[in-house]
């Protein structure tokens, strides 16, 4: 512990100096194990909807299945929530442009009437 | 609360830089972001002629998602194991960073391996990358993430023999976290392929 206290006391001495420091505090391992688990968990779930019919639920439930694997791993395994902010940010600015620009081309070629 | 419980780390590594960030993880970061885009536009393509199959087999005939499934579940895995290396060379135990970056290295081996076992069985059924509409973008969007893949593959193999001959060590920990996004981010993109190819009907 007083390895992580000096190495923040550091942070807390040299980052108004826009000096930074590489290392940042991680969850232990069983969190990790967890969050993997809970990931195999939702795939198996989201397979489930291909043997079974899930009717009016079935395209809901699997956007919706998918889109929380990708934040779990992306705030968990990714860092994004234990880290500065401005990484989280650059990287779903480049989601959310990607979702607006292909949304607009699929619209473009008439997609959503098919 | 126990699981997040703090683990200490070894005095990190300072760099002086005008953000105060890590410039090597913030062009990671902004790489990934703009790689969204690629993957965004290859996507969307495939979502435009997955139903142009010309006559020819549609992707529900020849599609084996029980082994797709499982390739997913490796891919998956790897992530886990990729977070593990990170928290291990952040905690300087570099023996155990070294087992799970390469454990790791072979799950993400395993799925290229699976995939090349699909590509290969969906040709012998009549769907080649110039077939139709939907196989041509079909292979090039699972063309480009397996390429992906065994480019971070590659990075994962240079940590491991840059960590056997002590150029990787706790020092550098944030090397190996600036990969380890990169390969979560590779996983993530199939996350959506893996939803929107396979498992949604055209």
């Amino acid at each position: 512990m007083s390895t992580a206290t000096a190495g923040q006391d550091h942070d807390e001495q040299t980052e108004g100096h826009g000096v930074h420091s590489s290392g940042h505090e991680h969850p232990a391992d069983i969190f990790y194990v967890k969050i993997a688990l809970t990931l195999g968990l939702l795939t198996a779930l989201e397979v489930s909807t291909y043997f079974w019919n899930f009717g009016k639920v079935f395209l809901p439930l699997l956007l919706v299945l998918m889109s929380i694997k990708f934040v779990l791993v992306v705030l968990f395994f990714m860092h994004a929530r234990f880290d500065a902010k401005i990484f989280g940010r650059l990287f779903w600015t480049g989601v959310l442009l990607a979702i607006v620009v292909y949304i607009a081309v699929l619209t473009t070629f008439h997609f959503w009437k098919v | 609360m126990a699981d997040l419980a703090v683990q200490a780390a070894p005095a990190p590594v300072v760099h002086h830089t005008s953000t105060g960030l890590s410039n090597t993880k913030l062009a990671m970061w902004l790489f990934l972001g703009s790689d969204c885009l690629l993957f965004g536009g290859l996507i969307s393509t495939y979502m435009l002629y997955r139903g142009r199959v010309n006559g020819g087999p549609t992707g529900r005939s020849v599609f084996d998602i029980p082994f797709t499934s499982i390739s997913s579940f490796v891919l998956l895995m790897s992530s886990l194991t990729m977070v593990l290396a990170v928290t291990s060379s952040a905690r300087g135990d570099m023996v155990r960073a070294r087992t799970w970056l390469m454990t790791t290295a072979l799950l993400g081996a395993t799925f290229v391996g699976g995939q090349v076992y699909e590509f290969t069985a969906f040709y012998r059924k009549g769907v080649g990358f110039t077939t139709n509409l939907f196989s041509g973008s079909f292979y090039t969007l699972t063309g480009f993430h397996g390429v992906h893949v065994s480019v971070g593959i590659i990075m994962l193999l240079s940590l491991y023999v840059g960590s056997l001959r002590g150029t990787i060590g706790p020092e550098k920990a944030e090397t190996v976290e600036i990969i380890g996004l990169y390969w979560h981010f590779v996983d993530v993109v199939w996350i959506v392929i893996f939803t929107l190819v396979y498992l949604l009907p055209a």
